[in-house]
């Protein structure tokens, strides 16, 4: 039995680096196989099939053949990419980023590829991003 | 005799993150009796089977628990593979094997951490979780979570590490494992850890065996018992021994867990050399038919794994009897005659993981 076994590891971690990183400052390295938010990569090559939509174990994707419009739930995802995988196509992606944080439920929940925007949506959109 | 009181402890503890809830029949400052009640946490993921089809599903259950998420994969692929009777590559069991260990140091890393914690041992806890963060950052850049992993699926994996990879995995587990030698020095050797743990919560040889504890409880009541000795995996080409010690207190629990540390990062070191290239997954055809019971080592002990398909791409049943469950009537039998003050230790002792429990 001794006393303070751990006073070695203390006094070298009092004159070393911290293990952490200034997070904001220093911006985290993700991996190139980090699997982030699920996109859309290559809207042109999709056939809106449904396989996505049809396997998705969190239901988070809705595919609209007759409108040609792909859409994911971001609450819902649990970024397993498995519809990654499965696309014939390849065009969905992982991105190494995780999906941003949002502060209300807006329309970013949603993010819809090949949809005609509307007017009234697109004007929406530029003022939130003026906003931002 | 001092007057009877109740004191409930958890769901929601300072101590304890897992929604555990005990009610503490205490007189005066000793505990004399226990009531355990769980179900706090209950989400039915068992009864997806019935909803997810059974190559969706693998998603679902590995989400059961944050911890030991990749050995729930593992056993569940494991279950079907077996219904469907896919046979798979060698390369894929080696690599199960490897993540699967990785998973165990990282899992007991945590515990170890969350253990000093319970004592009140804070700078302890913060290393241990400082080095069990390199095992994390291996985890993400080989499958892409650091939690979970979504890399196993029936009949093989979604990604393969690279020879390059493996030899650089096993440069920063050399380092990890020279800083895990520090931290198991003061758990094994400091006189303050073991004012805590030692004497304390003891399960008797007998006892064990008679309560049904599995894992490391089990083992540190002297009963040589781990399911890895199946030889499910590539654990059949790799030589070990399951780490036993006698004493069945909290400290021999602790040790079980630190040695079984170093275990791991020599069973990594044997299947890193041993590994076969090849194919990482095979195509699975048809739908399980029939019923399969697996049995797998978790960090926490046995886990048990029962399917039951009948020809459609949805199971009938699917049954997960997790480690925490089996070790809950052991804690019931440790607590009587402790003291109020060491309930924390005790509890952490035999590693509940409610999540897992209550799927």
């Amino acid at each position: 039995m001794a006393f303070n076994v751990i006073s070695k590891t203390v006094m070298k971690s009092l004159f070393s680096k911290p293990a952490t990183a200034m997070y904001p400052v220093i911006k985290n390295e993700f991996y190139p196989n980090t699997r982030g938010s699920i996109e859309m990569a290559h809207i042109d090559n999709c056939t809106f099939c449904g396989i996505c939509s049809k396997r998705c174990p969190a239901d988070a994707i809705a595919v609209d053949r007759a409108e040609k419009r792909w859409e994911i739930d971001r609450i819902r995802c649990i970024a397993c990419s498995f519809c990654v995988q499965l696309c014939p196509k390849n065009c969905l992606s992982a991105e190494r980023q995780y999906t941003a944080p949002m502060t209300d439920k807006s329309h970013k929940l949603f993010t819809i590829y090949g949809q005609v925007v509307s007017q009234e949506d697109a004007s929406q959109e530029d003022v939130s991003q003026e906003d931002a | 005799m001092g007057e009877r009181t109740i004191i409930p402890f958890g769901p929601q503890h300072p101590v304890l993150p897992e929604p555990l809830h005990l009610d503490l029949i205490l007189e005066d400052e000793k505990v004399v009796g226990a009531v355990p009640s769980i179900g706090f946490v209950h989400r039915g993921l068992e009864k997806l089977v019935e909803k997810r089809d059974f190559n969706e599903m693998i998603y679902v259950i590995e989400r059961i628990c944050g911890i030991c998420s990749f050995i729930h994969s593992q056993g569940y692929a494991q279950t079907i593979e077996g219904l469907m009777g896919v046979e798979i590559p060698a390369r894929v069991k080696y690599l199960r094997t490897i993540w699967g260990e990785l998973s165990r140091i990282h899992s007991h890393l945590l515990w170890l951490g969350l253990m000093a914690d319970a004592y009140g041992f804070e700078s302890l806890f913060m290393h241990c979780w400082r080095v069990r963060e390199k095992i994390l950052d291996i985890f993400e850049e080989t499958t892409g979570g650091r939690v979970i992993f979504s890399v196993c699926k029936v009949g093989g994996l979604w990604k393969d590490i690279d020879n390059e990879t493996l030899k650089r995995i096993v440069t920063v587990l050399k380092d990890v494992e020279k800083e895990t030698k520090k931290m198991a020095d003061v758990f094994t050797r400091d006189y303050t850890v073991q004012k805590r743990t030692r004497g304390v919560g003891v399960i008797t040889y007998q006892e064990a065996i008679d309560l049904g504890a599995v894992g490391p409880t089990l083992r540190g009541s002297g009963v040589v018992q781990d399911m890895r000795t199946l030889g499910y995996a590539a654990y059949g080409d790799l030589v070990f021994e399951p780490i036993v010690e006698k004493d069945g207190d909290c400290y021999a629990r602790t040790i079980v867990r630190v040695r079984e540390i170093s275990q791991s990062f020599d069973l990594i070191y044997q299947a890193i050399n041993k590994i076969p290239d090849g194919e990482i997954d095979v195509k699975v055809k048809g739908n399980p038919n029939g019923e399969f019971l697996t049995r797998l080592e978790q960090p926490r002990g046995q886990v048990v794994y029962y399917a039951k398909g009948n020809g459609t791409k949805y199971l009938d049943r699917f049954r997960v009897r997790t480690p925490t469950f089996a070790n809950i009537p052991p804690l019931l039998k440790m607590l009587p005659g402790a003291d109020l003050a060491d309930v924390p230790v005790l509890a952490l002792s035999i590693d509940p993981c409610i999540s897992c429990t209550e799927r």
